[in-house]
């Protein structure tokens, strides 16, 4: 069947175009997924699909306006291009106007390329390794859950001032969950994946076994602050819930964590003992991600006069004091700061430290570890304080070795608090975080030593 | 006023030769079940910071999806190109992910029977939201938000409306051929100040719900836009000079607009039968709220009595027809304080021992599965109750919580903490200025349990969100629940600011 590739789609845009600027993007997606509960597989799906987005730029007199519109499959581009014309010529000036840039951002990738694409056959040697390890799990008594997902999105992004760009996104995630039959244990296992090439099932599956081992002496503990041990995949659901709130308007506003009391940010603050860097670099090995930005619609975070801007990497703290925040180009005019764009992945490491999760648990006296957190959400944006609940193992550390499980608990504390409070950082790796992988699937991240974590009350779930 | 049919621009899409070709194929595969789905959603989100436009996003989602029962194991498989020879693919695509499956796959799927059915339904609003020029739209919300940025104390206001028009084609083989068209629309205006001395910044958020109506929840009558916006700013005022709660433990009389959040979390998806028999058990979680204890379980007092429904005028979850082809119902789920009904879809409905699904199937977007999704879920309100200042004057010391905010549940629904947009003290039955740093936590049971008062019909509001999440991959869907104010003895109470060790 022949249709327009995405590329002739976004040309076609650009040349349909009558207004002062334009931008048009097309992602090309495809997805396959398996999902299962109880050693058996579930749902499943193989999912193909194209966003086509224009922005269009109209200087009706007062200043630039921006409007945009978007549709899937293979919409009429003369309709397209009149619709976010006229959604442009409606908004009235944006307060985010700056010229488009025309300058192309390093590793704009292969324009004339076809789109990357997946397919359920990538699960062909993992669904098999899978079904063994229902079987694993039937023998011994035990349960699993889980979901398994690999997408591929090209994203073609051409303006009228020249740019075409392209860039191909591989994102894949594994979770596995460990139940009793009773489901009065539960434990948790997850990795991030390009290519599910680097997935192991039985690695996977020997760790819920291990944590499920760990499950057999139940300990009662009531609320209150305990020396807690988080794994990589907990501080990466803490530490990104900090990064999304790393927008330099808001805080110059003062209306976020990161303001200054009597105006201005919190940029040069100290805000961990530890000289801990948080950092984006769209480089990173195993976690690449987009050079280059693609903004469908403006907000304090991105404009989408911003559209191909280069994403270098970025620090965000570094050894201990806040370096950056997120800042679109016309905010860094207004405040004569740099611009600095969002990187799709997150890497948090302390230097000089070789300590393995293992090797932090043989160090403690009396502590708890945790295994992942859930259900976050924000309770006061002053401090940035959040709540939520430990999930899938609290386990009881004595004597330098894991003892029982616990309880689960609710707990109460803010990611910019927490960084202050961390005694020690082991060594980083990639990690999947467990509440916020529907949206992002790339970090890195060291298991931490918090001495008081503060556990509010104490949660009967398991 | 002419009842409405779904738009002819929609109906004009090819939905018979799709049919046809798709359930034709999966037939000719052996499938025992196929269903086609045909969607078109479109979105129009309009944010306004400080009163001017930020961002008008206008997107449509268009496309298809094939679901198949190949030999007892789900296969699906959704694609965007509206023509028979996709919709071919689409199946024979279905049937080859049902084969990879079933490989690991040892429950066998069985949908309980639904008769067919063949129609359209619309839902209820008056004025398509998008079919108002964008320019009216924006100028409306505009001109609000510049007269809460005018008044004193306001320094920023954050504000915007999300509409969205969904349409939806459902057919399968066993002869149900579906249309509908539904409309909803949440309009939201947030204040904020900031004492720029101390740092410190509060805001503070209408309470108007989204709602499964059209433009005129704006423009008609529906809601005291005026009186609300007038209001706001003194409330916030007050609330940024209001002393630190003390916490202990305190009656609260919980008003709906913040009540509909605590059912939904605590009753709405407690009571999903997938939950509670552990296919979301990775994710979303389970329920305390076992299959065992159906019939037995003290849920709450005996005044409780929580009904489930996706018929109610306006309701969020409201539809003629779910993404299976069962028709919309009524039903209960908590009577007299005790679990007496769950929500479930037609493979859940057959595992729970269920005659027939009771509706609550749905697919957020054509790429996606439908999976067993929340129904309107609401507490009746006592036909006797109180009016709300009733329920205050039986409090000697206490709190009214008034609008949601901040909202954490735990993975069996147990354990759950609330904040809210406002807390008044209440005192010897009258309120008494409001408190600040408030946060309500409880055990479920513990809560309905401590339900001492509900109040009568003149305080039944209905609440909802368009974004509840659940499933993987991650779907999101819009729900309502309606509920009365209603009177809660000795509820733990928080303050957040020593919760944040300060």
């Amino acid at each position: 069947m022949s249709r327009l590739t995405a590329q002739q789609l976004v040309e076609e845009v650009l040349a349909a175009s009558t207004a002062d600027g334009c931008v048009a993007y097309v992602v090309e997606s495809t997805e396959a997924n398996l999902r299962w509960a109880s050693n058996s597989l579930t749902t499943n799906g193989a999912m193909r699909s194209r966003q086509v987005v224009v922005v269009s730029f109209v200087d009706g007199g007062a200043g630039m306006a921006a409007g945009t519109v978007a549709r899937t499959g293979t919409p009429d581009v003369t309709a397209l291009v009149a619709a976010s014309e006229q959604a442009a010529r409606d908004a009235g000036p944006a307060e985010d106007a700056v010229p488009l840039l025309s300058e192309p951002p390093a590793g704009a990738g292969d324009w004339d390329a076809d789109p990357a694409e997946t397919s359920i056959e990538v699960f062909a040697e993992f669904a098999p390794a899978l079904g063994e390890a229902f079987g694993g799990a039937r023998d011994r008594g035990d349960l699993l859950f889980g979901y398994a997902e690999h997408s591929l999105t090209t994203t073609y992004l051409g303006t009228s001032t020249g740019l075409r760009l392209r860039h191909d996104q591989p994102s894949g995630r594994v979770e596995l969950n460990g139940k009793s039959t009773d489901f009065s244990r539960s434990v948790w296992a997850g990795v991030g994946t390009r290519d599910f090439r680097d997935v192991s099932v039985p690695d996977l599956a020997a760790d819920v076994e291990r944590k499920l081992g760990w499950s057999q002496r139940r300990v009662d503990l009531p609320a209150g602050r305990y020396e807690t041990l988080l794994p990589p995949s907990a501080v990466s659901d803490l530490m990104l819930y900090a990064y999304w709130t790393m927008e330099a308007r808001d805080a110059d506003e003062g209306r976020n964590v990161f303001a200054r009391p009597g105006g201005g940010n919190r940029i040069g603050d100290r805000l961990a003992q530890l000289p801990l860097t948080l950092r984006s670099d769209p480089a990173e090995p195993g976690l690449e991600a987009a050079a280059f930005q693609v903004v469908g619609s403006s907000s304090a975070a991105a404009s989408v006069f911003d559209n191909g801007m280069a994403t270098p990497a970025v620090d965000w703290i570094r050894d201990g004091v806040l370096t950056n925040l997120v800042r679109p180009r016309a905010w860094a005019l207004k405040t004569t700061a740099p611009a600095v764009a969002a990187v799709d992945n997150l890497v948090l490491e302390a230097p000089d430290t070789t300590a393995t999760q293992d090797e932090m648990v043989a160090a403690t006296d009396r502590g708890l570890l945790l295994t992942t957190l859930w259900y976050i959400r924000e309770v006061d944006p002053q401090t940035l304080l959040l709540t939520g609940l430990t999930r899938d193992g609290v386990f009881l550390v004595e004597g330098g070795e894991v003892t029982g499980a616990v309880n689960n608990f609710r707990w109460n504390e803010s990611p910019v608090d927490l960084l202050g409070r961390i005694s020690q950082a082991g060594r980083t790796e990639r990690t999947l975080p467990r509440e916020w992988n529907d949206w992002f699937t790339r970090a890195a991240m060291p298991p931490v030593r918090v001495p008081d974590f503060n556990m509010s009350s104490v949660s009967p779930a398991s | 006023m002419q009842p409405r049919d779904v738009d002819e621009s929609f109906l004009a899409l090819p939905l018979s030769a799709l049919t046809e070709a798709a359930l034709t194929r999966a037939v000719d595969l052996g499938c025992e079940h196929a269903d086609l789905r045909v969607e078109r959603i479109r979105t129009q989100s309009i944010t306004l910071r400080d009163a001017r436009l930020e961002a008008l996003a206008d997107g449509e989602d268009l496309g298809l999806a094939v679901r198949v029962v190949h030999e007892g194991t789900w296969g699906f498989a959704a694609g965007v190109v509206l023509t028979a020879a996709e919709a071919v693919r689409l199946a024979e695509q279905a049937v080859a992910v049902a084969k990879v499956s079933a490989a690991v796959a040892s429950d066998r799927v069985e949908l309980a029977p639904e008769p067919p059915h063949e129609g359209s339904w619309v839902s209820a609003y008056d004025v398509d939201p998008f079919e108002v020029p964008d320019a009216e739209k924006t100028a409306l919300l505009t001109e609000w938000s510049e007269r809460l940025l005018a008044a004193d104390g306001v320094e920023h206001v954050q504000s915007g409306c999300t509409h969205v028009k969904e349409q939806k084609y459902y057919a399968d083989t066993s002869g149900t051929r579906t249309r509908q068209q539904r409309v909803r629309i949440h309009p939201v205006f947030d204040a904020l100040t900031v004492d720029r001395t101390t740092g410190a910044f509060e805001s503070m958020r209408t309470l108007a719900p989204p709602v499964g109506r059209g433009w005129e929840f704006v423009t008609g009558g529906h809601w005291d836009w005026d009186g609300e916006l007038a209001e706001l700013p003194e409330l916030l005022r007050e609330k940024t000079k209001a002393p630190s709660v003390e916490p202990g433990r305190y009656d609260l009389v919980v008003d709906p607009s913040n009540l509909w959040l605590t059912i939904h979390e605590s009753v709405g998806h407690a009571t999903e039968l997938d939950r509670a028999l552990g296919y979301e058990a990775a994710y979303a979680g389970t329920s305390f709220a076992t299959v065992d204890k159906l019939g037995s379980l003290q849920y709450g007092s005996p005044l409780m009595h929580v009904t489930g429904d996706r018929t109610v005028d306006h309701g969020l979850s409201t539809i003629g027809w779910d993404d299976e082809g069962v028709e919309a119902q009524r039903w209960d789920i908590v009577r007299d304080g005790v679990l007496v009904g769950y929500q479930v879809d037609r493979n859940t409905a057959r595992l729970g021992g269920m005659a027939r699904s009771n509706g609550c199937a749905f697919a957020d977007s054509p790429r996606h599965v439908p999976v067993q999704r929340m129904a309107n879920v609401s507490l009746q309100p006592h036909p006797d109750g109180p009016d709300l200042a009733g329920l205050i004057g039986g409090v000697e010391r206490g709190i009214y919580v008034v609008g949601d905010k901040s909202w954490s549940i735990d993975m069996q629904r147990y354990n759950f903490q609330f904040t809210g947009q406002r807390f008044h003290r209440i005192e010897g039955g009258r309120l008494a200025g409001q408190l600040r740093d408030v946060a309500y936590q409880a055990t479920t049971t513990d809560f309905w349990g401590s339900m001492r008062a509900v109040g009568g019909p003149s305080t039944y509001r209905l609440g909802g969100a368009f974004n509840c999440g659940k499933a993987q991959p991650g779907q999101v869907a819009p729900v309502s629940h309606g509920c009365p104010a209603a009177l809660f003895e000795g509820v733990s109470i928080l303050n957040t600011v020593q919760e944040g060790g300060r």
